[in-house]
């Protein structure tokens, strides 16, 4: 019988588990990879201190709480805005849908939240909404946020993927130093709207705490 | 020539992971009670400062269960069946000892390194891959290594054909290096430019849609091939030898194994319903999702058959309860699933509480039971002495289930009150609840679900106590036990 012989012999074995599991991931993942990787018309990608933003996202784990998908229910548009579209994410690595809902959607929160409403929220959750169970973030109106790898992932996205940035992006620590100054005044934009006068001194002294690039990243999703 | 003397095999690499078993199990339950705890008291959230937050132990939590409990016992149970079914001992090949010890080392401090980056907050940002690059090629290694003596092992053997066992520990090898590889694959952005900013950072290999889709094929079969496969080898394994019964069908184990080995990839795209990928995809992932029911069940219906005529065991042999519990809370998950995976259901349950109840009945009443009983099995004949303590054990056994079932029901009655109040409309057809209004309603299945925590993580310590005395000071045994384990 096929089926003795094939555990008589461990490395036709391993080579039958093999295919046999690889089988689904081609046939559902490869086709589509080239058309769902499509921009919409008019995707820029974020700059460096929106992208800056995005990794403090990630490092205090906003997704673990917050989805980045509106689903095409009438609930969902009537709540969040227009449901998300494959091409929206063009630029995106990684993706940030998010797996559970602790909070609301975050994937247009741009549209009707402002820079005020942030900083309150993150540093008294439970003060702007009644009844949120969101932890405060007060560490990020102190800690740094890292400029630096924000500029270093923006180039490397370009040379690897064709991301669209600018020709002065380049891997050089000169062209880093050369546009620094473009992300401080993104960062000066956003805290002048800001209340916080450790986080507005903390700016003017050239420096981007993490609540300024989270909010940059939060007010581009739209 | 194969000599009629009993085998001396060598327990050394099966004792030291099952320390780290009981070590990670622990953390893995002690932090997972704390943030179910930190979602109905939100007030625990600020005791360690940014360290201490919901956000940041999360990750650390299904991390250290995944990566950390799981896999320990996966590799325990590894070098106790592995050496036992190809009738070789680990201490003929000094090759396969000094691998399997460079593994160990490897796989600890690269536990804790890895852990300690997470709370930092080093995080590549995918749900159960949230390893940075440097500690992703760490795993590679290990996963390497491991590879190396399942193959030296079976290479050495004399028993000729593989155990039913063997097929599932290939499988969950082969499974999670393929998926583990490509998931993870990423740009250092250090290495990509002049030197500039963190050395840890890097950037995914796949954008958006794309980066979903690879992600929870991955995430979806790491389930398959770290808490379905080598579990259900486990189950194959220990269930016969517990209760001295032949498996009851060498057929409905062939068809159930090739059977999972081929659906279960293609149920990856279910958590992907109603987003952003193909249609095509996501009626696939649907349609696979309820095929699965078949394999999962085959073996599930195998092990339960396998006690036929011999019920009475169950009331005389607790480590027959755990089992056959283990297996009724497989067949439970794995109905739950599919219909998770019914789209008009996703509808209402994708995003909600059922989505982490579905997760738990599956791991606290199936992957944890199915551990813990394999960790007793193993212990009288690893460490010659009996169980310490019986009453303990079946005293953990009623705490355990009872705290599961809290778990899955309140996590149940929450996800769908969540998911019915999310869609509500009056008669206008305006939004009747705020989003705000869905959390503060779910407030008692909260506290319902850490009550849960705490009594499952007690009868975790249970277990380790009892088998910390059983190591140290339970009566010794002379001969090994045939089947039943002996406890006092």
């Amino acid at each position: 019988m096929f089926f003795h012989w094939l555990e008589k012999n461990p490395f036709f074995f391993a080579s039958g588990i093999s295919i046999v599991i690889a089988f689904a991931g081609l046939i559902e993942i490869v086709p589509n990879f080239a058309k769902a990787a499509r921009p919409v018309v008019d995707l820029k990608p974020r700059t460096v201190l929106e992208l800056a933003g995005k990794n403090v996202y990630i490092k205090d784990n906003c997704m673990s709480c917050h989805s980045q998908l509106i689903r095409p229910f009438k609930s969902e548009t009537d709540r969040y805005g227009d449901y998300s579209l494959s091409g929206e994410y063009a630029f995106d690595r990684p993706f940030l849908w998010g797996s559970k809902r602790t909070g609301p959607d975050l994937h247009r929160v741009g549209n009707y939240r402002t820079t005020d409403w942030h900083e309150n929220h993150m540093l008294n959750p439970a003060e702007i909404v009644p009844g949120s169970i969101m932890p405060a973030y007060k560490h990020q109106f102190t800690n740094l946020a890292d400029i630096e790898t924000a500029y270093a992932e923006a180039v490397t996205v370009k040379n690897a993927f064709h991301t669209p940035y600018g020709p002065e992006f380049k891997g050089t620590r000169a062209a880093w130093e050369a546009h620094k100054p473009k992300v401080l005044a993104d960062a000066k934009a956003i805290a002048d709207d800001m209340k916080n006068k450790d986080v507005k001194e903390a700016v003017a002294r050239g420096e981007v705490p993490e609540i300024v690039a989270l909010i940059a990243y939060l007010n581009s999703l739209k | 020539m194969q000599s009629n003397a009993a085998l001396e095999y060598d327990y050394s690499l099966a004792k030291k992971f099952t320390f780290l078993t009981i070590l990670f199990g622990f953390l893995g339950m002690l932090i997972g009670t704390i943030i179910a705890a930190q979602m109905a008291f939100p007030e625990l959230n600020y005791l360690l400062g940014e360290y201490g937050t919901f956000s940041r132990l999360r990750p650390l939590h299904t991390n250290t269960v995944v990566f950390g409990f799981t896999v320990s016992a996966i590799f325990a149970t590894w070098f106790y069946i592995g050496q036992r079914v190809l009738k070789v001992s680990m201490a003929e090949s000094k090759f396969l000892m000094v691998v399997g010890n460079i593994q160990f080392w490897l796989y600890f401090v690269g536990a804790l390194l890895a852990t300690i980056s997470l709370l930092l907050g080093i995080s590549s940002g995918k749900e159960y891959a949230q390893y940075e690059w440097w500690a992703d090629l760490v795993v590679v290694v290990i996963w390497v290594l491991w590879g190396l003596g399942i193959m030296g092992l079976i290479g050495i053997r004399r028993e000729k054909a593989l155990y039913i066992s063997i097929w599932y520990f290939l499988a969950c090898f082969l499974g999670i290096a393929m998926l583990y590889l490509f998931n993870n694959m990423s740009i250092p952005t250090y290495f990509a430019t002049e030197g500039l900013g963190a050395i840890t950072h890097s950037v995914s290999m796949y954008s958006g849609t794309n980066d979903a889709l690879v992600q929870w094929w991955y995430g979806h079969n790491a389930v398959a091939f770290g808490f379905t496969v080598p579990i259900v080898g486990m189950i194959y394994y220990f269930l016969p030898k517990e209760s001295g019964q032949a498996i009851y069908s060498y057929k409905l184990s062939l068809l159930s194994f090739w059977g999972l080995m081929f659906v279960y990839l293609w149920a990856g795209s279910h958590h992907l319903l109603w987003s952003t990928v193909p249609d095509w995809m996501q009626t696939m992932g649907s349609a696979f999702s309820v095929v699965l029911i078949l394999p999962s069940w085959g073996s599930a219906i195998n092990m339960l058959l396998t006690m036929k005529g011999e019920w009475n065991q169950l009331t005389d042999n607790p480590l027959i309860k755990f089992m056959v519990l283990a297996s009724t809370f497989y067949m439970l998950s794995t109905i739950e699933g599919p219909i998770q995976a019914i789209k008009s259901v996703n509808a209402i349950a994708h995003f909600t509480d059922w989505i982490p109840g579905h997760v738990h009945d599956g791991v606290l009443g199936w992957v944890t039971f199915m551990i813990m009983a394999s960790l007793f099995h193993m212990a009288p004949r690893m460490f010659k002495r009996e169980i310490y303590s019986r009453k303990l054990m079946e005293t953990q056994f009623w705490l355990q289930t009872t705290a599961v079932v809290l778990y899955f029901t309140s996590m149940w009655i929450a996800g769908i009150t969540q998911g019915m109040m999310w869609r509500a409309v009056d008669e206008y057809g305006n939004l009747m609840y705020s989003f705000i209004d869905t959390v503060n309603v779910l407030h008692p299945y909260y506290t319902i679900r850490a009550l849960a925590g705490v009594m499952y993580l007690i009868g975790f310590i249970m277990f380790a106590y009892n088998m910390y005395k059983t190591m140290t000071s339970a009566k010794e045994i002379t001969e090994e036990p045939q089947f039943r384990t002996p406890m006092a």
